[in-house]
């Protein structure tokens, strides 16, 4: 247990410290919530209505930025190695190290989530939900993210074909947490949505460890 | 069809099966296409879709194989992840460029289908919207597998990618249409179709059987390539070591 701490605070401590993780995340975050209404036009009756939507994917493309440096920098430097050979399962490694990036990036991500949807001119009795869609998918685009970085680890132009393989995957959580806003914008039941949005992130954490894993060991060997 | 796989592991016994199947699976896919077209060339107009609908013969086969190669691709990953035998991961390097042409070609030709039919090329409708997933998700094959050097762990990472997909399609298309029924209302879509008269379902159903032979020599032919190129490349490391 004392070892998944240690690992845990040394996942967030990493993320966090070195190369700024959620200041990138979060200013990237910011940057394409100011590229939508330049693009779209700034009528804010036409940016309310796509204001929850679009907040909620530019959520996934951050997520997807700082999820390079999940396992390439420990895999560079061999680290992962290491944590190969420790008596620690690989699965839970795996895990603790989504984890610490959901923490580190995750979290700051969601808060700044409901700030951006405000101001893109949604409704602000939506911020609550906005932040919790955010929390919650942020576990799911951690933990399937993940699996695209393990698989692309050792290859060329590493970053961007994380991002091929991953954005297939994201479009169950995207439709679910985009379905949830949207609903409640529309004053309908938005807790099928969330909750379906829960269960993939469940999923997520239940069956995205053992393929990263996978993964690892594949590059690893 | 449980024997094949054990049957055709043994490679000397693939190429010999695969030398005289993969051009009989040829001849009998442009046989089963002429007869197909000609019977779908000259049944009747739709009463509604006019001639538009001969597109039908070209693209719902073509869907059909999108999916199909799917699982043929998905069935060899695990083979060849569990196995790990060398002719099941040849067949999941052949299967993905023949599965992305076919839904490809099934996106192009429902794009052309649908611009006089519903007045667009594109509708985000819940089949469409996962039909394009799962083409991103045949890209996402090709290009981890080209990009990583060293190709055994080529070949287990493309494997696990593939199950991850086969995990992730079905909840796809769950929240596709879980998606396309919340944004009810705007629908161009009549229910569930017409349901087929024998003049049009006989036609559809051999070029679905055409595509099918298509598809099962184009695999072996692939796979026979693949199977010489690896041979070659270890008779070329071979020489070099003298």
């Amino acid at each position: 247990m004392s070892r998944l701490r240690a690992l845990l605070s040394r996942e967030v401590a990493l993320a966090w410290g070195r190369g700024g993780g959620p200041l990138v995340a979060v200013g990237f975050y910011a940057g394409v919530a100011t590229f939508l209404p330049l693009a779209i036009g700034p009528e804010p009756e036409r940016l309310a209505a796509i204001a929850p939507g679009a907040a909620w994917v530019a959520l996934a493309l951050a997520s997807l930025l700082s999820l390079e440096r999940l396992f390439e920098r420990d895999y560079e430097d061999g680290a992962l190695d290491l944590l190969l050979l420790s008596p620690t399962p690989l699965e839970l490694t795996c895990f603790v190290k989504c984890l610490g990036q959901w923490l580190a990036t995750g979290a700051p991500l969601a808060l700044a989530a409901p700030i951006a949807a405000i101001g893109l001119g949604a409704d602000p009795s939506m911020a609550p939900l906005v932040f919790a869609c955010a929390l919650l998918g942020g576990i799911a685009f951690a933990f399937v993210g993940g699996i695209g970085a393990a698989l692309s680890l050792g290859a060329r132009r590493g970053g961007l074909l994380t991002a091929v393989i991953v954005l297939p995957l994201f479009v169950p959580p995207v439709i679910f947490g985009g379905g949830a806003l949207d609903a409640f914008a529309s004053g309908l039941t938005w807790t099928s949505g969330f909750a379906l949005l829960g269960a993939y992130a469940a999923a997520a954490v239940a069956f995205g460890p053992i393929a990263m894993a996978a993964a690892c060991r594949n590059a690893l060997s | 069809m449980s024997w094949a796989p054990a049957f055709l592991s043994n490679p000397e016994r693939f190429m010999a099966f695969s030398r005289w199947a993969a051009p009989m699976f040829g001849v009998i896919a442009v046989v089963l296409a002429v007869i197909g077209l000609w019977l779908g060339f000259t049944a009747p107009d739709d009463y509604q879709q006019g001639q538009t609908v001969r597109i039908m013969y070209i693209h719902v086969p073509a869907a059909w194989l999108s999916m199909f190669v799917y699982v043929c691709l998905a069935v060899a990953s695990f083979l060849s992840l569990i196995f790990r035998h060398v002719l099941a991961d040849c067949a999941a390097q052949a299967a993905a460029p023949l599965g992305a042409a076919f839904t490809f070609l099934a996106l192009v030709t429902g794009a052309l289908w649908g611009r006089p039919m519903w007045g667009a090329y594109w509708v985000w409708d819940a089949r469409l919207t996962s039909v394009l997933v799962l083409f991103l998700l045949y890209l996402a094959y090709i290009a981890l597998r080209a990009s990583l050097d060293d190709e055994a762990k080529a070949a287990r990472a493309a494997a696990i990618l593939a199950l991850v997909g086969a995990i992730n399609l079905p909840i796809v298309k769950f929240s596709v249409d879980w998606w396309n029924t919340l944004h009810q209302g705007a629908s161009v879509f009549r229910g569930d179709g017409p349901t087929l008269a024998p003049v049009f379902l006989w036609p559809l159903l051999i070029m679905g059987l055409a595509y099918m032979s298509a598809f099962g020599s184009l695999w072996l032919v692939r796979i026979r390539g693949e199977v010489w190129r690896r041979r070659a490349e270890a008779a070329a490391v071979r020489a070099a070591r003298g």
